[in-house]
């Protein structure tokens, strides 16, 4: 450590707290005084210590009671219990405590030194492996994507290469592998990272709504057209457009599509005016375009306009070795937002994670993440927290008929979907409305299954 | 302030080796050195419960009795002394003051079941004595196992390190002289 440590001495009797003063001074550490428990906690809110020499036996708020609030004011503080009446239950119910150890009174002086200088290195040893781990982090993550496995070391210098330049991408890859996350990194590292990134749900959107989405409408183009309204190319003027579902638009659309990457120029519906615009685009999909190209669902020349760099991203069962990273940085997201304390996966749980095929991808690992910690509040993540494990084990019932299996297919499907109705409809390759008439007939609901 | 450090004996301790560490502080601190009349055993600190005496209680006492202008005043004691918070030290300093008080009892070779050492005895005293007039000028332990500022807390301690400063703890000791012997000091 670089600083001198700092030792705050907490005990009732002046003696023993000026022994100490002067012992610990002789080593050059910097030495607060305490009387009482109350005035070590007001001592510990003020500042850190990283070691507390705690007395077991105080009038008023004894050590245990003080060792408890000072654990809640300085978790990383470690503390070390002084005790005349040492006994192994008050020992053992101190370290239970969150105590570091515990010396008898009077202690032998190189006692005292041996403890503080363990305490010294193992809270070394625990920055060192906090520094580790960040190190390790930034290798293994490029902006919010996570991956250590092969091919995403290889997709991130893909991005690292792509991202200065302006070249139009296409990303492929299965639902919930991140495709928007890559898009995102991509424009972030890029010239443009200053100006806007504007995203379109092509997918989700009837025709004629894209339509007025991309490219604006002036206020009475149509009927409800009550003010002019800004189209998405416009902006992203500058900046970066991600074309999300791009598979998924009609073939009018690709034709107006075509027209603006040709062109670099946009009008708005009802608008005689032509703008010009620069924006880099940026698409994606989960449909396999050469099938659709085939199958004339997909303009051939707009797909070459497109695929100037092509980025394909792994689904999550090719690249289980991130499966570990993704669970653990997941983990630390949700103890954030749900204000918990450490959280980590049990081993058991491990291998039910890897073992898993994650139809839904990372999405679907977040999902299962999320719910796990939400089900179990322990701090460890076990096998029962999650969904798959009674399937694992054979309790899970077989619906023999076909409606029920229709029925539990698209419950299954929502969840890994994260309940995103467009996505769940395009996993199941139906429509929304379709999707919609069958959550009826089924009287599926979030949250039943 | 003279830069003379005194000795004084407390309750009975052999006059001559006293001379003998007198001469050695000087050689290695560049000082003036002197033992001055004894003073009687300590019995206001002595601990009954605990049958040792008291380091802070005598130190106290030494602060109380310490001449005027001298750089630094060190008691000398043939009894077991004690801390509350410790079993027992060899020494205590007054941190950045001027008075310390050693103990003789732990540093004599029959406390360890060897046979008596006149010689080896004398060497342990000039060493903590050494150390305690360190932390009388401030100096911390050192970190160097040589160096007569590293901590003792075994006897083994002790007789790993020589009877001097590293070179560090050296210049630190002479800087600090200087500066208590400076005129704005006087």
């Amino acid at each position: 450590m670089s600083k001198m440590p700092r030792i705050l001495v907490v005990d009732d009797e002046r003696p023993m707290r000026e022994s100490l003063n002067d012992w610990l001074k002789e080593d050059g550490y910097r030495v607060g005084l305490a009387a009482s428990g109350q005035e070590a906690v007001d001592m510990a809110r003020k500042e850190p210590w990283e070691v507390i020499l705690l007395d077991l036996k105080m009038p008023g708020m004894d050590g245990l009671k003080t060792l408890k609030k000072l654990k809640e004011v300085r978790p990383d503080a470690e503390v070390l219990m002084m005790t005349a009446y040492a006994t192994v239950e008050t020992a053992v119910q101190a370290m239970k405590e969150g105590a570091f150890d515990y010396l008898v009174k009077p202690f032998d002086p190189d006692e005292v030194e041996v403890q503080i200088k363990k305490i010294l290195a193992h809270k070394e040893l625990v920055l060192e492996n906090i520094l580790l781990r960040r190190k390790l982090e930034e290798t293994y993550q490029f902006d919010e994507i996570i991956g250590k496995s092969d091919a995403m070391q290889e997709l991130f210098e893909l991005i690292s290469r792509v991202a200065p330049t302006d070249s139009t991408v296409l990303i492929t890859g299965e639902s919930g592998t991140g495709k928007e996350l890559i898009a995102r990194a991509i424009h972030g590292n890029s010239n443009r990272c200053f100006m806007p990134f504007i995203a379109v749900s092509c997918g989700a959107l009837p025709d004629s709504l894209l339509e007025s989405e991309l490219f604006g409408y002036e206020k009475g183009a149509f009927t409800g057209a009550e003010h002019t309204k800004k189209g998405r190319f416009e902006m992203a003027h500058r900046g970066t457009l991600f074309l999300d579902e791009i598979g998924d638009v009609s073939l009018k659309t690709q034709v107006d599509l075509l027209r603006v990457l040709q062109q670099k120029e946009v009008q708005r519906l009802g608008s005689e005016k032509v703008m010009e615009v620069d924006v880099r685009i940026i698409a994606a999909t989960n449909r396999d375009l050469d099938k659709a190209i085939q199958e004339k669902r997909f303009r051939e020349d707009l797909y070459y306009r497109l695929n100037v760099i092509h980025i394909e991203v792994p689904p999550l069962r090719e690249r289980k070795d991130d499966i570990p990273l993704l669970t653990d940085a997941f983990i630390r997201k949700y103890c954030l937002e749900m204000n918990r304390e450490e959280v980590k996966v049990g081993a058991s749980a491990l291998k039910q994670l890897m073992a898993y095929d994650w139809p839904g991808n990372v999405r679907e690992l977040e999902n299962i993440v999320e719910r796990a910690m939400v089900i179990g509040q322990g701090k460890e993540i076990s096998a029962d927290d999650l969904p798959f494990s009674r399937k694992e084990a054979g309790l899970e019932t077989f619906p023999k008929s076909l409606k029920m299996m229709e029925k539990v297919h698209i419950e299954r499907v929502l969840e890994a979907a994260g309940w995103n109705i467009s996505q769940a409809a395009r996993d199941l390759d139906i429509d929304r409305q379709t999707l919609y008439n069958k959550l009826e007939k089924y009287e599926i609901r979030r949250g039943d299954s | 302030m003279a830069k003379c450090v005194t000795i004084c004996p407390i309750g009975p301790v052999d006059h001559g080796m006293l001379e003998r560490i007198a001469r050695h502080i000087e050689m290695r601190c560049s000082v003036m050195c002197r033992v001055s009349s004894k003073m009687d055993r300590p019995e206001y600190a002595y601990d009954e419960r605990r049958c040792q005496y008291n380091s802070t209680t005598i130190l106290k006492h030494l602060i109380r009795c310490c001449p005027d202008k001298v750089l630094g005043f060190m008691g000398v004691t043939c009894e077991d002394l004690f801390v509350p918070i410790l079993k027992y030290v060899f020494g205590l300093a007054e941190m950045e003051g001027r008075c310390s008080v050693i103990s003789m009892y732990r540093l004599r070779p029959e406390f360890y079941d060897r046979p008596p050492d006149q010689g080896l005895l004398e060497e342990r005293v000039k060493k903590t004595a050494l150390h305690e007039l360190g932390h009388c000028l401030g100096l911390t332990h050192c970190k160097n196992r040589r160096c007569v500022m590293y901590s003792s807390v075994r006897i083994e301690d002790t007789d790993m390190k020589h009877a001097d400063f590293c070179p560090t703890c050296s210049e630190l000791f002479t800087w600090r002289v200087d500066t208590c012997l400076s005129p704005c000091r006087l």
